[in-house]
């Protein structure tokens, strides 16, 4: 395949990745201190007040799965003694360190000083975190964040965490940095962290335009890249999202659909889809290619909400920093129970008029992955649109079966071109 | 405050005939296999307003279910004896057994008598199923119970403290009846017996685990979530004193630990296959409940502070739990194989299991560091075929017998 066409926002976003790698790798040359911590309940602004830099594993094995490498590292993992039937994100994280722990630049990946377990809708960072404490020996600040299963966050919740900022993470961090807390400092952060924010919005709710400029899921783990990363709460992150706007505001403008890998502009968008699950990030091009090459765009998804659902209203509040942190972990899409989560499908189908909800169901992740055969019939019975499954792996290469998966998209796209036919005759 | 925790013989077994052994663990065996849960609805029906409340694994404070005149029951799977039909509808082949055998057990309306769901926090499958269960079944009162991962009194044991409040006011809505805090106190001192008494008979199997079968204690445990907590204690008393009694021949077999089967269970047969394979479990982590607090909660002052810090200061270390420091890690498997001079662990756990399939180098480093035997495989509730089981465990056995 042909290099992928990179729109200037797109490498932008390279350069602040790389930008953050050259500060992990070079931690003993600068001295700053390394935090390894995950995208759902990242505390990026916490780690700034401290001058920490933020490493984070989860998108390490998404850089390892797209750029081919996780298949042999979780091969390393399961010689190591690790089931197959575990989360890949971890196995490959943890062949990655078997093979010499090299980061994207080449470079290896010193130790972290710091693993900030932020433990937010996933139980499986628990044990991850563990075997990594078990490896480099160094301090680990577990922050828990309990589940919403009744379908809302509790006064109670909010309290305990806020406590466990107050008495675990934020006095760790201070040990860790040598640097005293400094709650301007944080809100200052926050107050960046909203206006990028509202970018991201704006950007993401741009899907319910026809045609779509955007592609909320393929497209959208670009967009949220630096606000679910280490650039939330920074002025690099408010920079990417005005280019970004920029670039949706000329697709618009122009009346275009969003840019693919191939360089096209991708307007004769067919099928509108609501996409629930990550994506597979081995065969990431292939994937994305299987959808355009069939008329078939994304308006709306939920993974782009597992690092935050701010198109559901929240904003980071410098008003209230430490509260505003514990709403935020809280309401990480995985953090949702499932009649929640089944709502947000249902509505973003309505209003993203979507063709229908198609699953990629992920075999590693049981946090998104157990229950989903049923959200699928729940939305279809609330929306009357069709859904469909695929199934597929994060990062390791053996679970993409192309054929398959194409097979089910061909067969998804005729059911709702019948069910159109239907509709129409019924008018 | 005192409390009478005296265990009294069963109306149905009478002292001056006391059962054996074989008696009791024949009661305790169809209520385990009971997929209609006929004791429970029968327990229900007998008073107008009764109500049940159903838990799965690993642990929820029973003592607030039963304080609140509810009947808990513990719910496990559907076991071997139950095929499953729907359940495999609601979820992907890579997900364990136990929630989709429980979906079929709620589906086929098994367990329509059941009021209250309690879904502990074990893992997302448990989690997201109680979001399921929500849906499938809106007239249950159903709610996922969160406990700390903090263990600080002042941090975690707050939080745990309001929970409590919550679930106690949950069950005091589904009954309509308050709970107070004699109560709560009350069935305290009741669960208190219990642990004591499924310790003893831990201990008593320790001590002579020919006499006491493994096979045996599983089915006298998984009745016991199954049934009143009085009537169990008084089985439990009657099973030590006719075990005690019991002469039953000793076989050379050697002893080991199980652990990584606290959620889904393994079918009787593997429990059974490991017997015939030469090994005495002496120590495991089966359906975990009521080994799940490990010393009396207290009857003085708050009961809920009590039980929380019975949850904060004396629990298991098992894999939903986290644990603080790293050099903790494994400490209490190792402290336990030691405690009941286990010569082996098996590392038995459900396929697709993540948090025991994670746990499990961490624990088994921890187990070779200290110098103990390990093996590991895995099952599900429904497998079927034991000789591979069974040969791995001989081979086990037969290693450990001859580097001992
Ligand atoms: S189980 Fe899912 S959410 Fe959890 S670490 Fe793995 S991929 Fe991430
Ligand atoms: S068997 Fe393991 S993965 Fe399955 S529900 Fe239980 S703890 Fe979760």
């Amino acid at each position: 395949m042909s290099d992928a066409v990179k729109e200037p926002s797109m490498l932008l976003q390279k350069e602040m990745i790389a930008k953050n790698y050259e500060a992990i790798t070079s931690k003993n040359e600068t001295g700053r201190k390394v935090a390894s911590t995950f995208v759902p309940g990242n505390l990026n602004e916490l780690l700034m007040c401290f001058g920490i830099v933020n490493n984070l594993p989860e998108i390490n094995a998404i850089q390892n799965g797209m750029r081919k490498l996780s298949g042999s590292y979780i091969m390393e993992a399961e010689k190591g003694g690790h089931s197959e039937d575990v989360c890949t994100y971890v196995k490959a994280d943890i062949g990655m360190m078997g093979k010499g722990n090299i980061a994207p630049n080449g470079k290896p990946f010193p130790e972290p000083d710091v693993l900030l377990l932020s433990y937010t809708g996933c139980y499986t960072f628990m044990k991850w975190f563990e075997l990594l404490r078990e490896q480099y020996k160094c301090p680990t600040l577990m922050l828990h964040v309990p589940y919403e299963g009744d379908g809302h966050a509790t006064k109670n919740m909010r309290d305990y965490i806020v406590r466990q900022l107050r008495e675990v993470v934020i006095p760790g961090l201070e040990q860790v940095s040598g640097v005293k807390f400094d709650i301007d400092r944080l809100r200052e952060a926050l107050r960046l962290s909203a206006q990028a924010e509202e970018h991201l919005v704006w950007t993401l709710e741009q899907g319910k335009r026809k045609p779509s400029p955007i592609d909320a899921y393929f497209g959208g783990v670009y967009y949220i890249g630096p606000i679910f990363t280490a650039f939330r709460g920074t002025p690099e992150a408010i920079a990417y999202y005005e280019a970004l706007r920029k670039e949706v505001q000329a697709r618009i403008d122009a009346g275009q659909g969003p840019v693919t890998p191939d360089g096209g502009s991708f307007d004769d968008q067919k099928y509108r889809l609501v996409v629930e699950g990550p994506p597979n990030w081995t065969n990431f091009r292939e994937f994305w290619k299987m959808f355009y090459d069939e008329g078939a765009v994304v308006v709306a998804s939920s993974y782009t909400k597992v690092g935050g659902m701010y198109d559901l209203g929240f904003r980071h509040d410098p008003d209230h920093p430490l509260e505003s942190l514990a709403d935020y972990c809280l309401g990480c899409y995985t953090n949702r129970n499932l009649p929640t989560r089944i709502d947000i499908l249902a509505k973003y189908v309505e209003e993203y008029e979507a063709d229908g909800l198609l699953i990629n169901s992920i075999k590693s992740c049981n946090s998104f992955s157990a229950g989903q055969l049923m959200i699928m019939k729940e939305v279809e019975r609330k929306t009357g649109k069709p859904g469909a499954f695929i199934e597929t792996d994060l990062v390791d290469p053996r679970y993409f079966s192309a054929a398959n998966v194409k097979n089910r998209l061909e067969s998804y796209f005729q059911m709702i071109e019948q069910k159109r036919r239907g509709a129409a005759k019924a008018a | 405050m005192t409390i009478d925790t005296t265990s009294k013989p069963t109306e149905s077994m009478p002292t001056e005939t006391m059962p054996a052994t074989a008696e009791i663990v024949e009661r305790c065996r169809s209520l385990y296999e009971d997929l209609d849960f006929s004791a429970a609805r029968a327990w229900k029906a007998a008073v107008p307003g009764r109500k049940v409340v159903g838990f799965m694994p690993v642990y929820a404070p029973l003592e607030l279910i039963h304080a609140a005149g509810c009947l808990p029951l513990g719910l496990f799977g559907g076991g071997d004896q139950m095929e499953v039909i729907h359940g495999d509808a609601y979820y992907q082949s890579y997900i364990c057994r136990i929630p989709r055998s429980t979906v079929e057990l709620g589906v086929t309306k098994r367990l329509d008598f059941v009021d209250g769901m309690i879904f502990p926090f074990v893992c997302d499958v448990i989690r997201n199923l109680s979001g399921m269960w929500k849906l499938m079944f809106p007239h249950v009162w159903s709610k996922f119970f969160d406990t700390p991962q903090n263990f600080d009194p002042e941090v975690g044991g707050r939080y745990y403290v309001e929970e409590l409040k919550e679930l106690r006011d949950g069950l005091g809505t589904l009954t309509g009846r308050k709970i107070s805090d004699d109560d709560l106190k009350r069935s305290i001192a009741l669960y208190n017996e219990n642990r004591r008494l499924v310790r003893e008979v831990y201990a008593f199997r320790a001590r002579a685990p020919w006499k006491a079968p493994t096979s045996e204690i599983y089915l006298l445990m998984r009745a016991g979530l199954m049934m009143e907590v009085e009537e169990h204690n008084r089985l439990l008393v009657a099973y030590l004193a006719a075990a005690e009694a019991e002469d039953r021949p000793k076989r050379d077999n050697v002893r080991v630990a199980v652990y990584g089967s606290f959620c889904e269970q393994p079918p009787l047969n593997l429990i059974k296959s490991l017997e015939m394979a030469g090994c005495y479990v002496v120590e495991d982590d089966y359906a975990l409940v009521n080994r799940f607090i490990t010393e009396d909660v207290s009857t003085d002052g708050d009961p809920l502070e009590a039980l929380a810090t019975a949850y904060l200061k004396h629990s298991v270390e098992t894999s939903c739990k986290y644990v603080p420091n790293e050099e903790d890690k494994g400490k209490y498997h190792v402290a336990q194989v030691r405690k009941a001079r286990a010569e082996g662990v098996i590392y038995a756990t459900p396929s697709f299991c993540d948090p025991a399939l994670l746990d499990r180098p961490m624990i088994c480093r921890r187990l070779g560091e200290a110098g103990i035997p390990h093996i590991a495989f895995k099952y599900a509730e429904n497998s079927g075929q034991m000789q591979p089981i069974r040969e791995q465990a001989g081979t086990f056995a037969d290693s450990i017998k001859l580097w001992s």
